[in-house]
Formats: C-alpha cells, sequence, structure tokens
C-alpha cells in the first residue's frame, strides 16, 4: 500500500512539474486541412521541407528526433531533399560516436540528435502519440470522420499561446489552449521569423502547420506506402470477394433448384 | 470422424494404398473436410474460418516480427521503430498484427454470441464449448503480453494495471505478482517473459484450436435451428447436409474475403484507429498517463473490474462476511474473472430442452439485451471510473450475471417454445420459400445459407 501511495506521489510531482509531457485535457484544436488527410492523401514535398526548414532553425534548439535517420530526408515520400543536400543537412548536427568516444559530424545513415533538454519529449512520433480529437461521448466517432489529429494538435498547440505567464517554484508557465492548461514550453513561432527557402511567406499560422506536417511525416515516414497498399489490398480483396460470390451462387444454384421443386 | 454416415476416404492408386497403411493421413484429411455439414447454416457460421485465418495471420506475422524485434526494455521501443521504418513491408506487418487481434476479437465475439444465441454450447457440445472459452483465455493472455511487448507508455501501464490483479489477492497477492513480473515492479524481466509466453502461448492455442474442431466434428455442427441432422442412414444424412467441401469452403471464403477486405482498409487508411496514442511514448516509470485503457476488446471486462467500489452493498456483505479479507479490488477481480467462468458454465446454466433461441420467443429478447450489455459494459470501461460511469458498468454487470445465474436457468422452465422443423431439408426448403417470395424482412430469423 506504501509503494502504490509512493509511487503516486512521485507520480503527481512529476505531472506537475512537467505538464507537457501528459496528455492532458484537450483544449481547443483548429481542424486545420491537410495534404496527408483521407484515404489518398499525401504529403507535399514542399511544405515538408519547409516544415523541416522550421524543425531545424526553432525546434531543434531543444527537442530531438532521435528515430530519423538524416539518410531517409531524400526518401522518395518524403521531403525529397536531394542526396547532396540531405548531406550538407546532416553536417550542420552534432552526434555522439561510440567507437570514437567524442562527438562528431553527422553523416547520412546517423539519426537526427536526442532531444537537449529533459523536459523537452523527443517528436519523432509526436503526431502519433497525440490526439487532435476526440468522442463524442467516447464513441470515437470524430475520430472516424476527422482522423485522429495529431498533426492538428500540433500546429493547435503551436498557436494556442494565449500569452498568460505564471510563475511555479521559480519556473515560468505559459497558458496554452490547445492544451487547455499550463505548459512549461514558451511561445516559439513569431511573424517572420525566418525566410523559407522557397520563398513562402514565414506567418505564425504558415510555419505551425509546415512543422506539424513534417512531424507527421516524422512519425509515419511510410503513410504513402502504406496507404498504396491498402488501395490495392482492397480493390484485390473486393474482386476477389466477387468472384468467390459468383462461384458460391453457381455452386449453390443446383442445391437450390433441387429443394424447390419438391 | 463425424457419427454422421458419410463416405470415408478409399486409397485408389498404387502410392496412396501405399501412404494411408502406414499413416491415414490423407483419409484424416479427407474426412475433416468432407465432414457432413447441415445445409441451413447461415452467415453467422463464417466466423470458424475466419478465426483460423486470424490465427494464422497472427502466427505468420509474428514470426517475421520477431525477426525484427529485441525483447530489452531499453531496445524494444526503438526495434519497433526499426521495425515500422527500416525494414522492408515492416510497417504493414506491424500493423497487421496489430489490428489482427482486433479482428480476431471482434470475431471471436461474434462466434460467441452466434454460439449463446443458437444454443451450440448445449448437450452434446458442452466440451467444444468449454475448450472454446480456453481458447477465448488463452487469447486474453497472449494478447495482453503482446501488447507489453513495444513497451509504449499504455504497455507499461497496462501491464502495471493488469498485475496488480493479482497483487489484489489476499495473502499470496504480493508474492504471486512478484513472481508474475520477475521482479517488484514491471521492468525488463516483465517485458523477456512476456514476450516468451507471447511466442509460446499461440501454439497451444493452436493446439485447442485442433481438439476444438475434432470435438464438433464427432459431434457434428449445431445449425441455426439446433434440430440434429438425421442419421438413420446415409441417403437421410444426406437429405440435411452437405460435405464441407467444397459448399462451405467456398461460402466462407467469400465471407473472409469481405472482411478482409474491409480489414485490409482499416489497416491500410486508419491502423492507429482503435489503438492508443500514449502508447507512442516509450514506456516511463515515472509519468503515469492520465488514462490508462486497455485496448477495446478488454473494456466490457475491465469494467466488471471497475464497477466494485467499496460502497457497493455486496461488497460491504463480503468484506464483513469474510473478515475484512474480501475488499473491493479482489472483489473486483474475483467479478472479472466469474464473468468468464459462468459463460464457460452456460451448458449447465441454460435448462431449456429448446437449442436454438429461434423457437424462444422470451429467450430472445433476453438475448439481445446481453449483446446491448456487452457493448455498454465496452463503453463504460472506456470511461473514467467515477460518477455515473461506475453506477452504469454496476448495472450492466448485474445484468450480465443475472443473464446466466438467474434468468437462462428461470428461463428454461416457464418459456413455452414455439413448434420447431421436423428436420433440417424441412427449414431449408422454408428459408429459400421465404426468400424468393420477398418475405424476410426485418425479422430476427437469419437467412440460410446462399
Amino acid at each position: 500500500m506504501f509503494r502504490k501511495l509512493a509511487a503516486s506521489a512521485l507520480t503527481a510531482a512529476t505531472l506537475a512539474a512537467t505538464p507537457a509531457l501528459s496528455a492532458g485535457g484537450l483544449g481547443e484544436i483548429t481542424d486545420f486541412s491537410f495534404t496527408f488527410e483521407g484515404p489518398f492523401g499525401t504529403y507535399d514535398r514542399n511544405q515538408l521541407q519547409r516544415g523541416l526548414q522550421v524543425y531545424h532553425e526553432v525546434c531543434a534548439a531543444c527537442h530531438g528526433l532521435q528515430f530519423v535517420p538524416f539518410r531517409t530526408l531524400s526518401d522518395r515520400n518524403g521531403p525529397q531533399l536531394p542526396e547532396d543536400q540531405m548531406r550538407a543537412f546532416a553536417e550542420m548536427y552534432e552526434v555522439w560516436d561510440n567507437e570514437l568516444r567524442d562527438w562528431r559530424t553527422a553523416t547520412g545513415p546517423d539519426h537526427f540528435p536526442e532531444s537537449q533538454f529533459e523536459g523537452a519529449p523527443d517528436l519523432s512520433l509526436m503526431a502519433k502519440a497525440r490526439v487532435g480529437f476526440e468522442g463524442p461521448y467516447g464513441l470515437g466517432l470524430n475520430q472516424l470522420f476527422r482522423g485522429l489529429g495529431g498533426a492538428e494538435y500540433i500546429a493547435s498547440f503551436l498557436l494556442g499561446y494565449t500569452g498568460e505567464e505564471e510563475i511555479q517554484a521559480g519556473s515560468t508557465f505559459y497558458y496554452n489552449k490547445a492544451y487547455d492548461g499550463w505548459v512549461s514550453m514558451n511561445p516559439v513561432l513569431f511573424e517572420d521569423m525566418l525566410v523559407y527557402a522557397d520563398g513562402t511567406s514565414a506567418t505564425k499560422e504558415q510555419m505551425a502547420v509546415d512543422v506539424a506536417a513534417f512531424l507527421m511525416w516524422t512519425a509515419e515516414p511510410k503513410l504513402m506506402e502504406r496507404k498504396r497498399a491498402g488501395f490495392v489490398g482492397v480493390i484485390f480483396l473486393s474482386v476477389l470477394a466477387a468472384l468467390l460470390y459468383l462461384t458460391n451462387k453457381q455452386l449453390w444454384a443446383p442445391v437450390k433448384a433441387a429443394a424447390k421443386k419438391d | 470422424m463425424s457419427g454422421i454416415p458419410h463416405d470415408h476416404y478409399e486409397p485408389k492408386t498404387n502410392a496412396e494404398k501405399w501412404v494411408h497403411r502406414r499413416l491415414p493421413i490423407i483419409g484424416l484429411i479427407y474426412d475433416t473436410i468432407m465432414i457432413p455439414t447441415p445445409k441451413n447454416l447461415n452467415w453467422m457460421w463464417i466466423w470458424g474460418i475466419v478465426l483460423m485465418f486470424c490465427l494464422i495471420l497472427q502466427i505468420v506475422t509474428g514470426i517475421v516480427l520477431v525477426m525484427h524485434y529485441t525483447p530489452d526494455a531499453s531496445m524494444a521501443f526503438a526495434s519497433v521503430e526499426h521495425i515500422m521504418r527500416n525494414v522492408n513491408g515492416g510497417h504493414m506487418l506491424r500493423y497487421l498484427h496489430q489490428n489482427g487481434a482486433m479482428l480476431f476479437f471482434a470475431a471471436v465475439y461474434i462466434h460467441i454470441f452466434r454460439g449463446l444465441y443458437y444454443g451450440s454450447y448445449k448437450t452434446p457440445r458442452e466440451i467444444t464449448w468449454i475448450i472454446g472459452m480456453l481458447i477465448y483465455l488463452l487469447m486474453m493472455a497472449t494478447a495482453f503480453m503482446g501488447y507489453v511487448l513495444p513497451w509504449g507508455q499504455m504497455s507499461f501501464w497496462g501491464a502495471t494495471v493488469i498485475t496488480g490483479l493479482f497483487g489484489a489477492i489476499p495473502g499470496i497477492g504480493e508474492a504471486l505478482q512478484t513472481w508474475l513480473l520477475g521482479g517488484p515492479a514491471v521492468g525488463n524481466a516483465t517485458l523477456t517473459r512476456f514476450f516468451s509466453l507471447h511466442y509460446l502461448l499461440p501454439f497451444v492455442i493452436l493446439g485447442l484450436t485442433i481438439l476444438h474442431v475434432w470435438a464438433f466434428h464427432t459431434t457434428g455442427n449445431n445449425n441455426p435451428t439446433g434440430v440434429d441432422v438425421r442419421r438413420g442412414s446415409k441417403e437421410e444424412a444426406e437429405k440435411d447436409t452437405l460435405p464441407f467441401w467444397p459448399y462451405f469452403v467456398i461460402k466462407d471464403l467469400f465471407a473472409l474475403a469481405v472482411i478482409l477486405a474491409l480489414f485490409w482498409a482499416l489497416v491500410g487508411f486508419m491502423p492507429g484507429y482503435l489503438g492508443h496514442a500514449d502508447n507512442y511514448i516509450e514506456a516511463n516509470p515515472l509519468v503515469t498517463p492520465s488514462h490508462i485503457v486497455p485496448e477495446w476488446y478488454f473494456l466490457p471486462f475491465y469494467a466488471i473490474l471497475r464497477a466494485f467500489t467499496a460502497d457497493v452493498w455486496v461488497v460491504i456483505a463480503a468484506n464483513w462476511l469474510t473478515f475484512g479479507i474480501v475488499d473491493a479490488a479482489f472483489f473486483g477481480v474475483l467479478a472479472m474473472f466469474a464473468a468468464i467462468f459462468v459463460m464457460a458454465l452456460v451448458p449447465w446454466l441454460d435448462t431449456s430442452s429448446v437449442r436454438s433461441g429461434r423457437y424462444r420467443p422470451m429467450f430472445k429478447w433476453w438475448f439481445w439485451l446481453l449483446v446491448v450489455d456487452f457493448f455498454v459494459l465496452m463503453w463504460a470501461g472506456a470511461m473514467p471510473a467515477e460518477g455515473i460511469y461506475t453506477t452504469i458498468a454496476l448495472i450492466g454487470t448485474a445484468y450480465w450475471f443475472a443473464y446466466f445465474l438467474v434468468i437462462l436457468p428461470i428461463l428454461g422452465v416457464i418459456e413455452k417454445p414455439l413448434p420447431q422443423p421436423a428436420t433440417i431439408e424441412e427449414d431449408f426448403k422454408a428459408g429459400l420459400k421465404k426468400k424468393t417470395s420477398g418475405d424476410d424482412g426485418p425479422s430476427a430469423e437469419p437467412i440460410p445459407a446462399e
């Protein structure tokens, strides 16, 4: 009993200290429209490249992408950076080398670094670890029609700061209406804080949506392959079902005819 | 194998005779797939094939996943991500395995409710039913342990909560829980033993499945009327039955193809829909998810587990009668296992001599109420255990037990059954007539086989 109490007290303490770590109450989530939604949705290469830029210039200061290898930035269904650009991009990061026992410049097969701070969660899977839509009444219908909404959650979160701040035990917390509570991460996006390589105007919303799309890709890099396999499989199985239906009908026809006769 | 008279395998070529004298395996396979099957089986009789397919799907995808998975607490989560990103087709394998478990449970629940409605558990099929219940229990154990393997937050905390159930047993509980976990809390030792058992149990299920099939091949299939196949002579039996191959194999394969098309759409277009987002966060013993929920297929029994809070009068009574040994937590555990146990006892709890629910006018209502109750419990299990939800769960639990322990025994005595057809042949013909005259409106009676 005591162990249980101690564990829950510890848990409560951890939760209070790092509210952004837990999937808390769901606040206001905007249903942004993304190109990868729906059965035929695909990633928009340009958007992923813009999102990569936002990640690199803003998020990477604190967060990591430990499951994402740099080489996948050149993947056909990803941001599709040309090979040389991908290598040049990797070279901007340093990774720890166990053999050298030292830091060295990253190359294609290396993964993005881990998060820099304990309080900053790894973002590789964040778009699948959060849901933007729930209910109604625990029935899951919203998710059926609008999707799970992980990317929507991320974009809404980045845009969800109201400007309210509060200091608790020496740390500043910021109110976020997507989380519907106080979070330890400060607002990070400001109008025109970066210049997009493709000339798109860097509004707050543009950056939030772009990086959310990029993080959806890091979480589900095989999304397009999966949908293609789904599409082929459904067509194949539907044709198979139709053929089996006709076979079955023909097979049973004499049995039924005989039964109807007497 | 079957008691229904039918043609047996006769080896024709010399090679066949040579094999048959030494090992009659071709004869065994022949008799198994040529089993005389009631003509009037409806679409609720396809789930056995679906379940067989699911078991094979899970074993095949599982074996390949194991080639790439690392059962170590520090590497398990990353190895699953390795499967999702780097293994050829790994993302499909993993999603198929994950959603395959859900198809498995959906099919097993329909299969069980089919059995409950048509009285498939009644004499002489009690052993088939009991073996089926054992398979279901093992499926739950296997699925639970499999869910722990990706080592996400919900894996970790689900394992903590469920093994905690054993900790609630008075006296030996804590020692038992430690033994199960391999330590004081869920950790690497838990992961490795769950991995080992998760690989082993499906083969035990496979063995039991063979017994399950053997048992009902001995008694013959039940059918929507519950009326026995005539066994006086081969000619008589052939009026009621058709060989399983090709008539029912093709029919079942058609149904399987339709179900798999839907399943494939789920896997291809929304593989995370029925899962839980928190499991994409690596297990962290220091952070409890705000809301620990098992997978949907456990929810009805999870609701029963949580329904008994300390202020429920049966809990207070049990606590008083046992001098405080049985507390609310232990009572909930007992209730959860009892909910499955009463289902296993149903062959002896149902006192009606009529097999099929089709000819039981009062039973029908109670049966459909049980189906609704099952979904209500499932929903209540997904909701937080507070306020109105525990009350709903408690009412649902009460009905679950009342159905098996009170309603079924009494119904058999007071109910006046409707007339049953004399033979399966008669029902088959009546079904065809009904269909051609277009009079198959919204009746509860399923249409005989296509």
